[in-house]
């Protein structure tokens, strides 16, 4: 890296000539040096046993560094997660780069050194990758796409369909800090600057939640759409229905009133280190207990329960802090402050 | 930064719950509150305020939300200043959706950076500065938001920003409520007033709501605590027969407003008529540029059309924005007009009452 501090990526660096190796071997390797698979290869053979789930997903966030996190990242513990909360222990990861010319260098290799260290952290190993480059102005400075393989643990009834009348709803964390630190440092909102990013591996959660069998009935990490988008998803189609209560929501007070100034629900703004699952109630305080004894999991909590058809079925109601009661349908259209 | 929980306290909403039950029941008839600003409609259905209220009390939503009120005409002629006058138009993000009466928005812009969208009329100096050409700014909104962009106009002029122009559709809130009340077909109890606007205009431009028409007003801040206390103040006045404007949100509210705020409109604009979506034509509802400022006049420079109000075929914004119907009333909610396809303009806000019952809805009964 050294003497690339105040180079820019050029149209040259993605040619697939001297340029792109030059980026690849200074850049790009020193950060995955030392692992097992010491080469960033077209392709790599490694060995698997048992059931395995695949995920893929592309990263655009804007801006690409934001308090608590960075794009290299999120990368890898947002690929990472989707496994997770599949019920698979996250093994290999592929790093696919698309770079927009004129990217400072300087800036690319600390997001891979943050890809490096997230990888490690989440006890992953990136094992194969690319690195395009598209012109001035064709692409928003950087997007990653990661692809995930991991290993299947859980069992294998694990999923929305299994969830029960009576069951209950857990969210795992503080709701919102994610989708608010970037707001705030795209929109460059002073209200919002003290808000890190939750950016975290969720494996040690979803791993304390497998050991429940199938008392686990579903989990998701409440990305885009917030823990709303999840919730409606867990009971989408069924002849059952959900009731949650706002004053049982984890939420921060910073991220509570900058989501109030803006006009916005932390129910609807998105996670990257929050788990929503369901659970039979017989062990919900049980599993709540175990969630709380990791870092992210401390402030876990029950939200909510199912309960049957009746009148609302597929609905999730709120009982909002003062005993009212609505339906938290999932968002629609942009985030946007709102103008008044 | 800590949220003032007291405002979302359960035991102090539930106390005034109470009281407005027994007040309600002693009235034994149908009370309509109207509460005027989009952000109380929000807000009230975000807590669920409307499970609370006894079943008699109902909560209708009025004309403020400031993208609903804006006609359809002034969207064409926003167009108009980007194909036919060849301008770069600046605006706050949810205009860019609102469809022309032929159904067309100024979202087909933003790719080209023909339009850019604001969230501080601060940023307008520099953007005057970066574009090449006339930049014109949409000027929407009430009382809340006049100011801020009146004095960024007086700041353009004092340091010789060239080319920037105020196309302005702003309106003022007191003149559309004497408007409501004097159509024959109101049938409204009782007004929530609203927060934002009263931090500004203070109380006596209301007064004659409750001295010529009888009519309750109550000044509400956006906490569930708050706007119960409003609705209960109403009540309460409706009981005792004896009407007046209250001040329920003193932390934020004088009762002479801010003059510092007012002085600032007052040196930059002067009021003028204004066409209101569903009202139409109220005199004296609006503001324009002095004529000091007339050469920033967007809509005299560029000798733009008059604005005419028409909604879209089936479309019932004109009658949202009234409180004569409520959104599930209008044929187009929820079908054929959502957040991401919105036929009119009270579902393309976030603040609009359309989007905010789609958004909010309540558990059918």
């Amino acid at each position: 890296m050294n003497g690339h501090e105040h180079d820019l990526i050029t149209l040259e660096h993605g040619s697939g000539g001297a340029l792109s190796r030059e980026l690849v071997e200074q850049i790009v390797y020193p950060c995955f040096h030392g692992e097992a698979y010491p080469e960033l290869a077209d392709s790599t053979r490694f060995t698997l046993t048992g059931t395995v789930c695949m995920t893929t997903d592309s990263y655009t966030v804007d801006p690409p560094f934001f308090p608590g996190g960075d794009i290299g990242r999120l990368a890898v513990h947002g690929t990472c997660n989707d496994l997770a909360v599949a019920g698979a222990v996250p093994r290999f990861l592929s790093l696919g780069l698309i770079v927009e010319e004129g990217f400072a260098v300087a800036d690319l290799s600390r997001l891979l050194r943050s890809v490096s260290s997230a990888a490690e952290e989440a006890d992953v190993a990136v094992v194969t990758g690319d690195t395009k480059v598209v012109p001035r102005g064709k692409g928003g400075g950087i997007y990653i796409n990661t692809a995930g393989i991991g290993e299947f643990r859980a069992h294998p009834a694990l999923s929305a369909a299994s969830i029960e009348e009576g069951d209950a709803v857990l969210v795992s964390g503080p709701i919102g800090a994610h989708g608010i630190a970037v707001m705030a440092a795209r929109e460059k909102l002073r209200v919002g600057s003290a808000v890190q990013s939750d950016c975290a591996p969720l494996l040690p959660l979803c791993t304390s939640l497998v050991a429940f069998g199938n008392e686990l009935r579903f989990m998701r990490d409440a990305t885009r759409g917030g823990v709303a988008a999840v919730l409606n998803e867990a009971i989408s189609g069924r002849e059952i229905g959900m009731e949650i209560a706002e004053e049982l929501l984890p939420v921060d007070a910073t991220v509570q009133s900058v989501a109030d100034i803006l006009g916005l629900s932390p129910l609807e703004i998105a996670n990257e280190g929050v788990l929503v699952a369901v659970v039979s109630n017989r062990i919900a305080q049980e599993a709540v207990s175990s969630l709380r004894a990791n870092a992210i999991g401390r402030r876990a909590a029950v939200v909510g329960r199912i309960v049957g058809g009746g009148g609302h079925s597929g609905s999730v109601v709120l009982e909002t802090a003062v005993g009212g009661r609505r339906i938290v349908d999932l968002p629609r259209g942009l985030l946007l402050p709102r103008i008044c | 930064m800590q949220p003032d929980l007291a405002f979302r306290d359960r035991e102090r909403a539930a106390g005034i719950v109470a009281r407005i039950r027994e007040i309600a029941g002693r009235l034994g008839r149908d009370i309509r509150i109207m509460e005027v600003c989009g952000t109380h409609t929000v807000s009230l259905r975000r807590h669920g305020i409307h499970s609370l209220l006894p079943r008699t009390v109902r909560l209708v939503s009025g004309p403020g939300c400031p993208v609903c009120v804006t006609p359809s005409g002034f969207v064409a002629n926003a167009l108009r200043l980007i194909e036919k006058r060849g301008v770069t138009v600046a605006t706050f993000g949810d205009m860019v959706k609102v469809p022309d009466p032929e159904g067309r928005s100024l979202s087909s812009y933003l790719g080209s950076g023909r339009v850019r969208i604001v969230y501080s009329p601060l940023e307008l100096l520099e953007l005057a500065e970066e574009v090449p050409g006339p930049t014109v700014f949409l000027g929407i909104g009430f009382e809340t938001t006049i100011p801020a962009i009146a004095s960024v106009f007086e700041r353009a002029r004092q340091q010789g920003i060239r080319e920037l122009y105020l196309y302005s559709a702003f309106k003022t809130v007191p003149r559309a409520l004497r408007a409501l009340v004097t159509d024959p077909e109101c049938a409204i109890d009782g007004f929530l007033l609203p927060g934002h606007v009263s931090v500004v205009i203070g109380l006596d431009p209301y007064r004659f709501l409750a001295g010529e028409f009888g009519l309750p007003g109550v000044v509400g801040g956006f906490e569930p605590v708050d706007m119960l206390g409003a609705i209960l103040g109403i009540l309460s006045q409706l009981e005792s027969g004896v009407s007046a404007i209250e001040n329920a949100y003193p932390r934020a509210v004088r009762d002479d407003g801010n003059p510092a705020a007012r002085a600032v409109v007052n040196r930059t604009l002067v009021e003028s008529d204004a066409v209101w979506r569903g009202l139409g034509r109220i005199d004296g509802s609006g503001l324009r540029l002095r004529e000091e400022y007339a050469d920033m006049d967007a809509g005299r420079v560029f000798s733009l059309p008059e604005v005419v109000d028409r909604d879209p075929p089936g479309c019932l914004c004109g009658r949202v924005i009234q409180g004569k119907v409520t959104p599930p009333e209008c044929p187009l909610f929820g079908r054929r007009c959502t957040p991401d396809r919105p036929v009119g303009p009270c579902m393309v806000s976030s603040e609009g009452t359309c989007a905010a019952y789609l958004k909010y809805r309540e558990e059918s009964a």
